[in-house]
């Protein structure tokens, strides 16, 4: 009980100043068929210490990715967390705030976010950013949203591969729509398009031409939305200036995978957009002193105000993921970002090189830090063989293949080891 | 000076020793804005150096692209005197209504960074990962023995996204059932923003129940909405009801509607976001809810983090399981392991990239366990016991709309304030000037000028005392009439009050260089 | 003089010939405050009676705007958009959109100066 203040005495104090006899008296309104008799059929309480014995044996029956070489990518990547990151997000006025809705007190909460959206902004080559969605994929459905809210048109047409999770998501959203709008192929692009999507690196690791997209969106008058689920790949890939909308994932930045969440979805888009994007938003203003300060601002797009008529039915950000990117990338800099995206794509091409060297053939004619690899054998069995050795080869996919990711936490040991036991259980 | 920006008035200030002003005094810092400082030479992180490989990606290379760039020991500093900016539940008393704003022990943090849970993938082979699925199993089976609701799905990844996931349910359930005729949602006014937004998107129009004479809904009310089209409400698909409601009150008449609604055929949407005065105590399945989310950053003590992540799972009752978002955790002898795509075909689908806020389920977990089922039982009649004994001493001082007892929240108004010109809004700043985070203002939206307070059961008397005194001292300078003060907190403040009509109607959402 | 009427969602309806001209009265204009911002419809749009044409926001509150007759938008006051002040009751400078009548019969029901401000009256 060491997270209750309360004492007897002041329990007994507060019912007699209530003037009830007891605390059950206070839940008259209850029907008496909803009470548990005495208690629910649960442990009773424990100590810390316990708590962290249970807990600490179920964590050490994972295999976590120090354990052994890591190659699994997919939508949620393997990097270094800076020892400061964790620091910052920890500190109890950061941890522990609300959302930042009293801005006289909140406004390191409010311009850390003005930071994440300038620097999403600036990643992205958009006008504005919003200050995160829960994830890439949630993020996706949104673009689709509001651009079928800015078009007034409801088709939208995924035109590359997609990470599969992300087009499940979209079509369990969709399903609400009760087949008024729809998704479909990039051979369906017309002038009932609300918009293209377009994810690059695509699922399987190859970047994207935006140019061609921005044409072919052009032509009918859609919006063109560039997804990332890796958004290290901006440090090196150009900006999709071209786009309406980049949304995606932001993991990589200052989060652990952590089983797949909490991530970090992002969303940037064009000024002219400002009003149709979802989500919460974070602006300059000055205070009764004339001292710049930030607020929370075009709430009334929110549903705590338009309700039936939001934009969206988000409520929360990912608040402290937000600012675990906006410390990473803070220590990053410029130079940094840059720095690590090339090193991440160096690894890569370590990786697919040692691949072919050892007789594997390799798919992608280009890439970032991921790719599919082909195997002689079935690559679902491949995998699993391999944990048992240790090792997390990556995703198995169809027809015998795999995709695997490297970022600067790959050893060349990693590599070394990783190819030849492929060898031999491939042989 | 409306833009304390160092590196361009620096020079000015130094030649003037005797009017230097940058804002800085004592233990009370300015802090500029990352791009406002020197670009360093090299960055906070040392990384491996690069072999010079030729680029495979087929394209350019990223041209500039704007970020600051500045040494550790400065990123150190900045984030640090932006966080005294702050104010947090563990700096003083929190009383948001609604939010649940309890201690957020550190045991949970140090649990969700252990290496086993922090550093696995969402898609390693189910065989790696059995720890990290038993977690979520447990907390499946946790979260269905409180609710008394015996499906858990743990996906949704905050409040309103459980919400979502809730309806979409309901909407599935009645699509397979054939009950396309329903395509109304009740909800009551008083109802959280999101409930209606949430309808609205799963493609349901939304009926409004009144609340307004009793802060409750009342069997007529709630009958009149039912049956307003249909005389047996055979449009209505579900309704959705926060219980205890949004006034803090527990909705006495709960048995007779539910019944109302599911002899029309209606599922009862429950928003779990008051849970905290229920947990372990009464169970929402024994009081006729068929689906409700749970908010882990309330009940179970999850941090807000200025925002979130949050987290909300959805506990669904049997009739309903068939169709809630997949993947849920499955047992089979002693092995776990995910459900796969389509596995269950009437499933809703997936809602989020992965399976859940995974960091959140160990820390929710770490608390439920630190509670167990005799702590949890306190921790509501605490919550409720807090909340009552601030009615009850302020209710002389402010207008209390409706009648008590109160759950785990109270709610006042303005009322008696407004005939000195002192409004809800100015008792929430001068709250501020006296160290005190607000209550929540203006919401529920059934009365004007609404304060609803959570004290939560992580205060202590003395605690909630003070919180009472300051409220008095409030009312007494209201009533004394001289009232500028009151207009003008916060003053101790790093910012006074902010200009939100500026930032509204000139949106400048980030910095720019020579902006 | 030209026929004004008004709707009990605190729209103003001047009606010249056949074309009506629509804004918000003042009282709308004192209950949502500090405005920010205006949404404008695009001239061509056909709307049915009771739908909403444009959303007027504070700081605090969007509130729809509300067609009282059927009709295609033949004008839109593009000026309003940067000077929300002259978004009121000024029959002149304070129109949102000009809708062609479809249905003069729309306009029945519609409520007068005098009872206008009597409906008023009844809300506070």
């Amino acid at each position: 009980m060491r997270y209750l203040p309360q004492t007897k005495k002041g329990r007994s104090e507060m019912l007699e100043a209530i003037d009830v006899s007891s605390v059950d008296a206070l839940y008259s309104d209850v029907p008496k068929s909803a009470f548990v008799k005495g208690k629910v059929n649960l442990p009773d309480h424990m100590g810390e210490l316990e708590v962290e014995r249970m807990l600490g044996a179920y964590a050490n029956e994972n295999h976590a990715a120090p354990d052994g070489p890591f190659f699994l990518g997919a939508g949620t990547y393997y990097h270094h967390v800076p020892a400061s990151v964790d620091h910052i997000i920890q500190r109890s006025e950061f941890l522990t705030a609300y959302t930042p809705y009293q801005p006289e007190i909140a406004q390191g909460t409010l311009q850390a976010i003005y930071e994440f959206q300038t620097m999403v902004a600036q990643v992205t080559g958009q006008d504005v950013a919003n200050s995160s969605l829960y994830d890439g994929a949630t993020a996706m459905a949104e673009a689709a949203l509001m651009a079928m809210r800015v078009t007034r048109r409801k088709k939208v047409v995924l035109g590359n591969k997609t990470h599969p999770h992300y087009e499940d998501v979209l079509k369990s959203y969709f399903e609400n729509f009760r087949g008024e709008a729809t998704i479909e192929g990039p051979q369906d692009i017309d002038d009932q398009t609300a918009c293209v999507i377009i994810q690059s690196p695509d699922f399987y690791g190859s970047p994207e031409n935006y140019q061609i997209w921005r044409e072919k969106c052009d032509a009918v008058g859609a919006l063109l939305v560039v997804v990332t689920n890796e958004i290290l790949s901006l440090g090196l890939l150009p900006a999709p200036e071209e786009a309406d909308i980049v949304c995606g994932e932001a993991q990589s930045i200052g989060l652990p995978m952590s089983f797949g969440g909490p991530h970090l979805g992002f969303f940037a888009c064009r000024e002219k957009y400002i009003r149709q994007m979802p989500g919460r938003l974070c602006g300059e203003t000055v205070d009764a002193s004339g001292r710049r300060g930030f607020v929370l601002t075009l709430n009334t797009r929110e549903q705590h105000i338009r309700r039936e008529k939001a934009t969206s039915n988000i409520c929360t950000n990912q608040g402290l993921c937000a600012l675990a990117f906006t410390v990473h990338m803070a220590l990053l800099g410029e130079d940094g970002f840059k720095h690590l995206a090339k090193l991440n794509h160096e690894k890569a091409c370590e990786l697919s090189d040692t691949l072919e060297n050892a007789g594997f053939k390799v798919e992608n004619e280009t890439f970032f830090n991921e790719f599919v690899v082909e195997l002689p054998k079935n690559s679902n069995e491949i995998v699993s063989t391999l944990a048992e050795k240790g090792i997390i080869a990556g995703l198995a996919l169809e027809d015998n293949k795999l995709l695997v990711s490297a970022t600067e936490m790959t050893a060349q040991e990693d590599i070394q080891t990783f190819c030849e036991t492929l060898k031999e259980v491939c042989a | 000076m409306s833009n304390l920006a160092y590196n361009d008035n620096m020079d000015h200030m130094m030649s003037d020793a005797e009017n230097f002003e940058d804002g800085n005094r004592g233990l009370h810092y300015e802090e500029n804005l990352l791009w406002e400082k020197g670009h360093s030479d090299t960055p906070g992180v040392d990384l491996p150096s690069l072999k010079g490989t030729k680029s495979r990606t087929g394209q350019s290379e990223r041209k500039n692209v704007g970020l600051p760039q500045v040494s550790e020991p400065q990123v150190m500093r900045h984030f640090v005197r932006l966080s005294t900016k702050n104010y947090s539940i563990d700096s003083g008393f929190f009383p948001l209504g609604s939010c649940t704003m309890k201690h957020n022990p550190r045991l949970n943090e140090k649990m969700a960074r252990l290496k086993g849970f922090a550093s696995i993938h969402p898609m390693q082979p189910t065989q790696t990962v059995q720890g990290a699925l038993k977690v979520m199993y447990d907390l499946q089976n946790w979260l269905a023995e409180l609710t008394g609701l015996p499906a858990v799905c743990l996906t949704p990844a905050a409040g309103a996204h459980g919400e979502l996931a809730g309806i979409m349910t309901i909407r599935k359930a009645h699509e397979v059932q054939g009950n396309t005729h329903k395509d109304v949602i009740l909800v009551p006014d008083s109802a959280h923003g999101t409930n209606p937004a949430t309808a609205v998107m799963c493609g349901f129009k939304t009926r409004t129940i009144s609340t307004k004479e009793t802060g409750r809904v009342s069997v007529e009310a709630f009958k009149e909405a039912l049956y307003k089209q249909d005389p047996e409400g055979k449009d209505v698909a579900g309704m959705m009801v926060t219980n205890p409601n949004t006034c803090g009150l527990f909705e006495r008449d709960i048995q007779e509607i539910t019944d109302l609604l599911h002899d029309a055929g209606g599922y009862f949407y429950c928003d779990g976001a008051n849970f905290n005065a229920l947990v372990g105590k009464i169970r929402p399945g024994d009081f006729g809810v068929d689906v409700m989310h749970i908010n882990l950053h309330k009940t179970f003590s999850t941090p807000h983090g200025g925002g979130g992540p949050g987290s909300g799972p959805i506990c669904v009752a049997p009739s309903l399981q068939d169709y809630m978002p997949s993947p849920v955790v499955l047992k089979e002898g002693t092995a776990y392991r995910l459900e796969e795509e389509g596995e269950r075909e009437t499933s809703c689908g997936r809602l989020r990239g992965f399976q859940g806020q995974f960091g959140m389920h160990v820390r929710a977990l770490s608390y439920m366990m630190s509670h167990g089922a005799d702590g949890l039982k306190q921790v509501s009649e605490d919550a409720v016991l807090n909340a009552n004994y601030i009615l009850s001493q302020l209710k002389d001082d402010y207008h209390a709309p409706f009648e008590g007892p109160c759950m785990h929240e109270c709610l006042f108004t303005d009322k008696y304030q407004k005939e000195y010109d002192v409004t809800t809004l100015d008792i929430a700043k001068t709250l501020i000037e006296y160290g005190m985070h607000p209550m929540t203002v203006y919401f529920p939206l059934v009365v004007s000028g609404a304060m609803l307070v959570e004290p939560t059961e992580t205060e202590s008397k003395d605690a909630l005392d003070r919180f009472i005194s300051v409220m008095k001292m409030i009312a007494k300078k209201a009533r004394s009439g001289d009232v500028t003060e009151l207009h003008n907190y916060p003053k101790s403040t790093p910012r006074h009050r902010l200009d939100e009509v500026k930032a509204a109607r000139e949106p400048k959402l980030r910095w720019k260089k020579g902006a | 003089m030209s026929n004004v009427k008004y709707t009990d969602d605190h729209e103003w309806i001047k009606i010249e010939d056949d074309t009506a001209w629509i804004g918000i009265t003042t009282y709308a204009r004192h209950a949502l405050g500090d405005l920010v911002f205006l949404e404008l419809p695009e001239v061509g749009r056909q709307l049915n009676k009771g739908e909403d044409f444009a959303v007027v926001e504070s700081v605090k509150a969007a509130s729809e705007i509300y067609t009282p007759v059927t009709g295609e938008i033949v004008a839109v006051n593009d000026n309003l958009a940067d000077n929300l002040d002259d978004l009121k009751e000024d029959l002149d400078k304070g129109w949102i959109v000009k809708v062609k009548v479809s249905n003069p019969e729309d306009l029945e029901g519609l409520m007068d100066k005098s009872s206008y401000d009597a409906f008023v009256e009844g809300l506070d």
